[in-house]
């Protein structure tokens, strides 16, 4: 499989989850692990483009996929993503657990609805839970983002 | 929270899906993942083997067929959700679809491994009884065709036997008016309760082991649905006979 760009082999084990892999075998821990049945979305990943819970595949199933992860939106020293440009302006995130997960599903949502409506934003990121932030701060930073990815 | 261990399977034909559940015993077919993989986490499921589906090719196709809408097993749900062909001819399933979880996870999720886990709490299952559509199931010894009314037979549990693989489902077009109404505490949480409607038909979900029919002037007639921490037995037939009339004003 490819992640963020770089060849790896799938792990032996075939129960391995993706976030496990990804985090234990990779030592790619951007993508964070919260509650391990789909739920929280905080270990939110693009498969092949497409936003997907990484928990909820296994690695093995992501062989001859692409997979990237936070650590594929922006190389070290150059500058952030549009999405993570905009949630640093907007402060769209507090202990920032949940940021990655948000992040990726927030990509995911502008590939679909380049220019959201308040609606599409929150049902676009009604699948991340946050408890820092109250989701104010979060929904701004997808309109911002959707400004910035049109620069 | 990590899946107990199983022997893992990834077959590139439907031939080879048959022929190894024909010859595996306790075999359970992986398609979206998005309710076995949860279940294995909680250990909640700890089948012997696990027969990946999504290497087999060709089997995502969404296509019109006998005035209705064919979805094979590795339709993703969002694939239904942004086809032009499903929205045309059946409206009603791409409403359903966008009530079933979130966009991320029906990037993953399936049509017909919603309606082959059966949960009684989810959408398309009771859209497929609501239409009277069906299921196409295919086994080494041959392959058959489960109405909707046959295919339900309890939480979680339909007449798809342990050798056969759900290949494609067919919902017929949806008649007007048509409407899927719901309630959950949450967005994309399991339903509490829901209703859809396809003209004259009624069938109930959330409140009953498995979806059920009803009629549209008594619709809570003999259902003795489930108490839970969210919703007492008499709230889910409140919310049927709330949800039942929203259907048939539209």
């Amino acid at each position: 499989m490819k992640v963020n760009g770089v060849s790896y082999s799938a792990p032996v084990d075939a129960r391995r989850l993706l976030s496990d892999h990804l985090r234990h075998d990779l030592g790619l821990t951007g993508t964070h692990v919260g509650c391990e049945h789909g739920v929280c979305g905080c270990c939110t990943v693009l498969l092949d483009g497409a936003p997907v819970r990484s928990c909820l595949m296994l690695a093995v199933q992501a062989e001859g996929h692409d997979v990237t992860t936070i650590e594929g939106l922006a190389q070290e020293g150059a500058p952030l993503h549009p999405v993570q440009q905009a949630f640093h302006e907007c402060h769209g995130l507090q202990c920032g657990f949940c940021t990655p997960g948000f992040v990726m599903s927030v990509v995911g949502l502008l590939q679909q609805h380049p220019d959201p409506t308040p609606e599409q934003v929150d049902e676009g990121i009604a699948g991340n839970l946050c408890r820092c932030t109250g989701y104010a701060s979060i929904r701004r930073s997808v309109h911002r983002a959707a400004e910035l990815s049109k620069k | 929270m990590k899946p107990p261990p199983f022997a893992y399977h990834a077959p590139t034909t439907v031939e080879e899906v048959c022929a190894l559940l024909a010859s595996l015993s306790d075999a359970k077919v992986l398609a979206g993942g998005q309710s076995l993989i949860p279940l294995l986490n909680f250990r909640l499921a700890r089948p012997a083997h696990l027969v990946d589906i999504n290497r087999v090719a060709g089997l995502d196709r969404i296509y019109e067929r006998e005035e209705g809408i064919a979805v094979e097993a590795l339709a993703r749900q969002s694939a239904v959700e942004d086809s032009d062909v499903a929205m045309r001819v059946c409206p009603l399933l791409v409403d359903a679809v966008r009530l079933v979880a979130h966009r991320v996870i029906r990037n993953r999720g399936t049509v017909c491994g919603s309606l082959a886990h059966a949960d009684p709490a989810s959408e398309l299952p009771a859209v497929l009884l609501a239409l009277d559509g069906h299921v196409v199931v295919r086994s080494a010894r041959g392959e058959r065709t489960i109405p909707a009314g046959a295919l339900f037979s309890g939480v979680m549990e339909t007449s798809i036997a342990p050798d056969e693989l759900l290949v494609e489902a067919w919902f017929p077009a949806s008649p007007a008016p048509s409407a899927i109404v719901e309630e959950s505490r949450r967005h994309g949480d399991f339903a509490l309760a829901g209703a859809v409607r396809a003209a004259d038909r009624l069938a109930l979900f959330g409140v009953a082991p498995t979806p059920v029919l009803a009629d549209p002037k008594d619709p809570t007639k003999g259902l003795q649905p489930s108490g839970d921490l969210e919703a007492t037995p008499e709230f889910r037939l409140h919310l049927i006979r709330v949800l039942t009339e929203r259907a048939f004003a539209a």
